[in-house]
């Protein structure tokens, strides 16, 4: 492969990835289904959510430790929901240290999972798979106001 | 051989002490990895040190291995191998330096419970800067150096250029969170922050998989497969894929739909990948084994074999209709174990056998090599137990979990068998890593001395 050709090639894909990286930035993430969710005191949570490294263990939208279990839609699930949070945040469990948080704290982690529960779903479990092995993720689009 | 002398030793030398950091914290790694797979199967165990202490520490020193062996490795092979002078010999001593410091303020950050609470890079934010100086030093020193080469650059030269190019963006990308504007937004900042990790598991690889070719080459003494057409073409397949393919991380995030299809038609260019791996075995496998006596080559074949067990699932992990299952689960963890034990590794300590005694000047003796080569069967041999118990318990997490007729908790009870051989194989590999790793640290102690 000629000099040129190899230039060439690496020039459009490096132009590629840039103007890919700033659609991605913008459109491609401009959705927010729970946005009017999204407050100061949600915020906090994520933040806090981070500092106590909760994704070691939990998942949002399936992502990051499986110790315990996905908390994209806690609040939602059936029999959970915000006490139910606030019970585990306040004692801990075998496999969850207490991180002794205050109640401001534990309402903000639970103002963060209530926004998360609105952006989407996670597992999906209402869902059709087409012939060429995309899939229709029904439930998606049931999430948000 | 003759042992080297002066400034050609101390040229070298800093090599050494990039291996000696990077084996180190393999072992560290390895043990905190332990830990946490006896807590995850047994509540309480190693209480005073917390699963959401023991897996940062694990990733963070695994990921050190990988970066301090193959950025050693690159440094060592530039000026001895491809006919340049390195630009700077200063440079990689604060290179060195600042690795070694950052990493031991990571440790006592994970120790002391102050987390930034990303995944893969879950220390706080503020220590990405000494990373991305240190990497800035590494890329300058190595463009400087390569630009004086009058020759045509083999492919390897590219894909160090690519990986060095692309982790240095990558890494930045994966700390815009500290901005409201991507942290604000749930669904941009996962996106975001899955773009960037995708990628930057791609640049990684360009530095090992080049480091593969390198070796190749240079123990066939043969530079025309690294200079071949073939060789480019699969580089900017694995550019394209690096650039394109990361959104197969995120298909259940509600973002634009377009991500997931570029991504989903990107990753299939992945069977080409490996339609040209059967392809190469069915042309070179009688002449591996010929060679399968020398320890660099007989590691870079077992990755060889790891490279399609991983390039299957991935591709399989990229259709949407399997990933709506597997999303979530151990599927994913066999994945990315099975690259990084498999691939990475097992390139990186066949990397490390061949750079260890050329620096050195001493060879393994034949009691060190029956040592290694035991230790190359117990740890291939346990990792594929360990990798397939991961592919069982990610099935059946999958498979329960759309089922939606148990808990969490009941689902992790169904699994916790293949978690327990997960845990036991942990053991295995670790000794089968020991085995490899204690002759190579006696050369180095012996060198250093």
């Amino acid at each position: 492969m000629r000099l040129n050709t190899k230039r060439f090639i690496s020039a459009i894909l490096i132009t590629s990835f840039f103007i890919y990286s700033i659609v991605i930035y913008t459109t491609g993430t401009s959705v927010d289904k729970g946005k009017n969710y999204n407050t100061a005191q949600s915020r906090k949570g994520k933040l806090l959510f981070q500092k106590k490294n909760c994704i070691a263990c939990h998942q949002i939208y399936g992502l990051g430790g499986y110790m315990g279990p996905d908390l994209t839609n806690v609040i939602s699930a059936p029999g959970k929901g915000p006490v139910y949070i606030k019970a585990f945040l306040q004692n801990g469990t075998v496999r969850m240290p207490n991180f002794h948080l205050t109640e401001t704290e534990k309402d903000e982690i639970v103002a963060f999972l209530t926004y998360a529960d609105k952006t989407g779903v996670s597992p999906v479990k209402k869902f059709e798979i087409n012939y060429d092995g995309t899939v229709n993720w029904k439930g998606k689009d049931e999430k948000g106001d | 051989m003759e042992p080297l002398t002066g400034k050609e030793k101390m040229k070298k030398e800093i090599s050494i002490y990039f291996i000696l950091f990077a084996i180190i914290a393999l072992i560290g790694g390895v043990i905190f990895g332990l830990i946490g797979a006896f807590q995850f199967i047994t509540p309480g165990f190693f209480d005073f040190i917390p699963f959401i202490k023991t897996r940062p520490l694990h990733v963070s020193m695994v990921i050190s291995w990988i970066f301090l062996s193959a950025i050693g490795g690159i440094y060592y092979y530039l000026p001895t191998c491809c006919n340049v002078t390195l630009y700077s010999d200063k440079l990689p001593r604060i290179h060195l330096w600042i690795f070694i410091l950052t990493g031991v303020i990571v440790i006592i950050s994970y120790l002391s419970g102050q987390f930034g609470g990303r995944e893969y890079w879950e220390f706080p934010p503020a220590l990405a800067i000494p990373i991305i100086i240190s990497w800035m030093l590494f890329g300058f020193n190595f463009f400087k150096t390569v630009f004086t080469r009058t020759e045509p650059w083999p492919v390897y030269i590219w894909m160090w250029g690519t990986g060095i190019f692309f982790f240095l963006f990558t890494y930045i990308e994966s700390n815009l969170w500290v901005f409201p504007y991507f942290r604000d937004n749930l669904v941009r900042d996962i996106t975001v922050q899955w773009k960037s990790n995708g990628s930057l598991v791609g640049s990684w690889n360009m530095l090992i998989y080049g480091t593969a070719i390198f070796l190749m080459d240079r123990i066939k003494n043969d530079d025309s497969i690294a200079k071949s057409r073939i060789a480019f073409i699969m580089y900017f397949l694995g550019l394209t894929n690096l650039i394109f393919n990361w959104a197969h991380h995120i298909y259940i995030v509600p973002n634009a739909l377009w991500i997931r299809y570029i991504a989903y038609g990107i990753s299939m260019t992945e069977l080409i990948i490996l339609g040209k791996i059967i392809w190469n075995w069915k042309a070179s496998l009688s002449k591996a084994l010929q060679d399968f006596h020398i320890l660099t080559i007989r590691f870079i074949v077992a990755s060889d074999v790891w490279i399609f067990l991983n390039l299957v699932l991935a591709i399989m992990l990229s259709i949407p209709a399997i990933n709506i299952f597997t999303h979530g689960t151990h599927l994913t963890v066999a994945h990315a174990m099975g690259s990084t034990i498999g691939i990475n590794t097992m390139i990186l300590i066949a990397s490390c056998l061949f750079l260890i005694p050329d620096i050195t000047r001493k060879q393994f003796n034949p009691f060190q090599s029956k040592i290694i080569s035991i230790g190359f069967w117990i740890m291939n041999i346990i990792l594929l137990f360990f990798w397939l118990a991961l592919v069982i318990a990610g099935y059946i997490k999958g498979y329960l979990v759309v089922q939606d007729k148990l808990i969490f908790q009941d689902i992790m009870l169904q699994i916790k068998p293949y978690l327990t051989i997960v845990a036991l194989s942990g053991i295995g590999i670790f000794a089968g890593l020991l085995m490899v790793f204690i002759p190579s640290l006696k050369l180095i102690k012996d060198y250093i001395r």
